[in-house]
């Protein structure tokens, strides 16, 4: 099968045989990172501009990285150090950067939608990595690797994603994709962050967290943003921990090989315990290597490498 | 001058619903001829040789429409709209007046204001304006404006449209004090907190695109609010842009009681629904939100059962510049003067209104409702528009009228459209 998308949006466009065949191609990317030389000259001249305008360390970092180890050069800036300081609107911006001929542009943006607006006037291919509350697919598909990594395969696992859901990107990347390959999922946490009609993704809530977990195969837990308090979506990070946090005697009840699984950055001893979060069933570190080869497979894919050379 | 109007279908609700000729003589009607009285009559014009002579055969000739809900942007915003442009888009969708809301810059809250917008459009001599002034000095909602001396200048209505008057006890006092000058209050509905940063209607959609969602009881609470204050003050109040079904319900419960409420809704409510938002479309972005299916249903059913008297467009234009960027930081707003008449007319073909319910609908009840005599009467000004139901168009912004290209109907094939617009017996608009 040849990748024929010109972007990487949304994980809703994605087919099962696309992601397989992502999932599949950063299986293989992994290896490199394991070398003493760890760069492959696949995307050597190709341009790949990493447009962040939202702060961003793991996955601005690990899209850099990703490029370098194909030989892309990589270009990285950011919103305060751009021209939309001077007011220039964000599509003006883009123009600008295509008029310099990249061909892939890695946007994360703080408006939902801003990577849709950009790929209809861009010819360079646009990965989204993350806008707003909407979408962030490198983060599912890298989280989807790992899971399958571990377990083999994702059909028939029962998967609870557990937090702020409502203003949460990666949940809407890891509901969609997870379902589409098959999974069972379960959302829970506060009802004032589950967000209306979300059962419309063919998933269910429960805001029993201890019921939500019960024999769980995969435990996904989100960041809790501070400043959500002033919107009075929970009273206390201190309520939050008992309530909705993630701890030993609660891991317990899941699956005896249950997966537990974090974005990042984590609120230690709010949404996750210290030993939760270190302990064995933690594979927080490996989606942050994943994500690695799994950013290099979208560069490898969408510039059009696999068309040219194999890195088998 | 004199212009005869012959053969066409003549509907003036409550008054007549003929075939007939109308003779405009200046800027009068001065004569209404039946066609079953037409061997009566002693025809006093006919040898007379006519100006213009328009044949209206097979066409509905109705009182000038009224858009009573519409930003014309003049002063202060002149690259979005000017009180000609928008009058010109006016008169093309077959509106003879229309009500300039007052969010202008500055804010139409001094007679000063109010008679700088009648003049200008005195000047470009097309659709009427009548200007709703502000309820509140500079929309701030912090006291009461001289409504007195507005009213002598020319406001017909007072409104802090695009915002809501938080302060209950302001409107309270607003509707106690404008009710002295026959003023009507027009509400815009929205409870600021409960909206919150919303960018869309809340559901599944918002859900899906990742975007802020605005409640139905951010508008619905407000109704009721409005509701209970206008029972209390035993005034008039008249809801603008109603976009939910909670907001219908409470309208009709309320008429029940015996309070004296009217409302209008936009054709963008009874045509769209939240699902126009996918792929981030900013022409699909205004406040209040394109609504579920659900209240669609429920503004068709309160058009039809007369909970809501009026359709007005909310017409908002804005600059390219001001649509095309992200979801959440587009204005809000679409045009609506230049696609209003063909859509609502499509709620004649649903059955949804009768043909006269229509006229009702964008003619007669918002004259009723700001105090200007509309009717077909031999004497009274001459505001007439001739609608062919029949012809049919494509949406094309580029030739609007209107500064305004932010429609969400762009490209729709639409059918019924104004023939004619007269405006005091002055031809301002002929389709091409």
């Amino acid at each position: 099968m040849q990748f024929v998308k010109k972007d990487i949006l949304d994980m809703a466009s994605l087919s099962v045989e696309e992601i397989t065949l992502i999932l599949d191609t950063a299986d293989r990317m992994k290896e490199i990172s394991e070398r003493p030389i760890k760069k492959v000259p696949v995307l050597r001249g190709k341009t790949i501009v990493l447009f962040f305008h939202e702060p961003s360390t793991r996955t601005k970092l690990s899209f850099d990285i990703a490029a370098k180890r194909l030989s892309a050069d990589c270009i990285s800036i950011t919103a305060s150090s751009s021209s939309m300081v001077k007011g220039e609107t964000l599509i003006d911006t883009a123009k600008n950067i295509e008029a310099m001929k990249p061909d892939i542009l890695v946007l994360r943006h703080a408006s939902s939608g801003a990577p849709y607006m950009l790929s209809k006037v861009l010819k360079a291919s646009v990965i989204n990595a993350g806008d707003g509350m909407h979408e962030h697919p490198s983060q599912a598909l890298l989280d989807m690797m790992t899971i399958r990594e571990k377990k083999g395969s994702i059909q028939g696992l029962r998967i609870v994603i557990v937090g702020d859901i409502a203003h949460s990107r990666v949940a809407r990347s890891n509901i969609s994709g997870l379902t589409k390959m098959g999974a069972e999922v379960i959302v829970s946490g506060p009802p004032t962050m589950i967000p209306s009609g979300i059962e419309d993704y063919g998933i269910t809530v429960n805001t029993n967290m201890e019921d939500a977990i019960a024999d769980a195969d995969v435990i996904m837990m989100l960041r809790i943003q501070k400043e959500r308090q002033t919107h009075f979506l929970f009273p206390s990070e201190r309520e939050y921990a008992k309530v909705f946090g993630l701890n030993r005697e609660r891991v317990s009840t899941a699956k005896k090989d249950v997966l537990i699984m974090h974005p990042g950055p984590i609120n230690r001893g709010v949404e996750m315990s210290h030993e939760v979060a270190d302990g064995p069933y933690s594979i927080i570190l490996d989606q942050v290597t994943n994500g690695v080869a799994l950013r290099m497979a979208l560069f490898y894919l969408l510039a059009g490498g696999a068309k040219n050379v194999d890195t088998d | 001058m004199l212009i005869r109007i012959k053969g066409g279908h003549v509907i003036d609700p409550g008054n007549l619903d003929s075939v007939a000729d109308i003779i405009v003589k200046d800027d009068r009607i001065v004569e209404i001829i039946k066609r079953s009285d037409a061997k009566r009559t002693t025809e006093s014009h006919r040898d007379v040789p006519y100006d213009h002579d328009i044949d209206a055969t097979g066409k509905i000739v109705v009182p000038g429409l009224i858009d009573m809900h519409v930003h014309l942007r003049e002063p202060g915003h002149e690259y979005k709209e000017t009180i000609e442009t928008g009058c010109r888009a006016a008169v093309t969708g077959g509106f003879t007046a229309v009500c300039s809301m007052p969010n202008t810059s500055p804010v139409n809250d001094s007679s000063q204001v109010t008679e700088f917008i009648i003049s200008k459009a005195k000047k470009a001599g097309l659709a009427r304006v009548y200007p709703v002034a502000a309820i509140s000095p500079g929309l701030q909602g912090k006291g009461l404006s001289e409504y007195g001396e507005l009213k002598q200048a020319g406001a017909v209505a007072i409104s802090d449209d695009g915002k809501p008057v938080v302060n209950s006890q302001l409107m309270r006092r607003a509707m106690e004090y404008a009710k002295r000058f026959n003023l009507l209050v027009i509400s815009h509905c929205e409870d600021p907190e409960l909206a919150s940063d919303g960018a869309m209607n809340e559901g599944i959609v918002s859900t899906r695109l990742g975007l802020a969602g605005i409640p139905n009881a951010a508008e619905s609470i407000m109704v009721m609010r409005d509701i209970a204050i206008c029972e209390l003050t035993k005034s008039s109040l008249h809801i603008a842009h109603v976009s939910t079904e909670e907001s219908v319900n409470a309208i009709r419960k309320a008429k029940k009681r015996g309070i004296h409420v009217s409302a209008e809704t936009a054709p963008h409510y009874f045509t769209l629904t939240d699902t126009a938002v996918l792929k981030y479309n900013t022409h699909a972005k205004m406040n209040p939100p394109l609504r579920g299916e659900k209240d669609r249903q429920a503004i068709l059913e309160g058009l039809s059962d007369g909970t809501i008297d009026a359709i007005a467009t909310d017409h908002a234009p804005h600059a390219v510049l001001e649509k095309k960027v992200e979801f959440d930081k587009a204005l809000n707003g679409i045009v609506g003067l230049e696609t209003s008449l063909s859509l609502s007319l499509d709620l004649v073909r649903q059955g949804v209104l009768s043909l006269s319910g229509l006229i009702e609908k964008m003619s007669k009840t918002p004259a009723r409702l700001i105090g200007v005599r509309n009717d077909f009467v031999v004497g009274n000004t001459a505001d007439i528009t001739i609608i062919d139901k029949e012809a049919s168009f494509t949406v094309n912004p580029d030739f609007f009228h209107s500064l305004g290209r932010n429609t969400p109907f762009a490209g729709w094939e639409l059918k019924g459209k104004a023939m004619l617009t007269m405006v005091g017996g002055k031809i301002v608009h002929i389709s091409s």
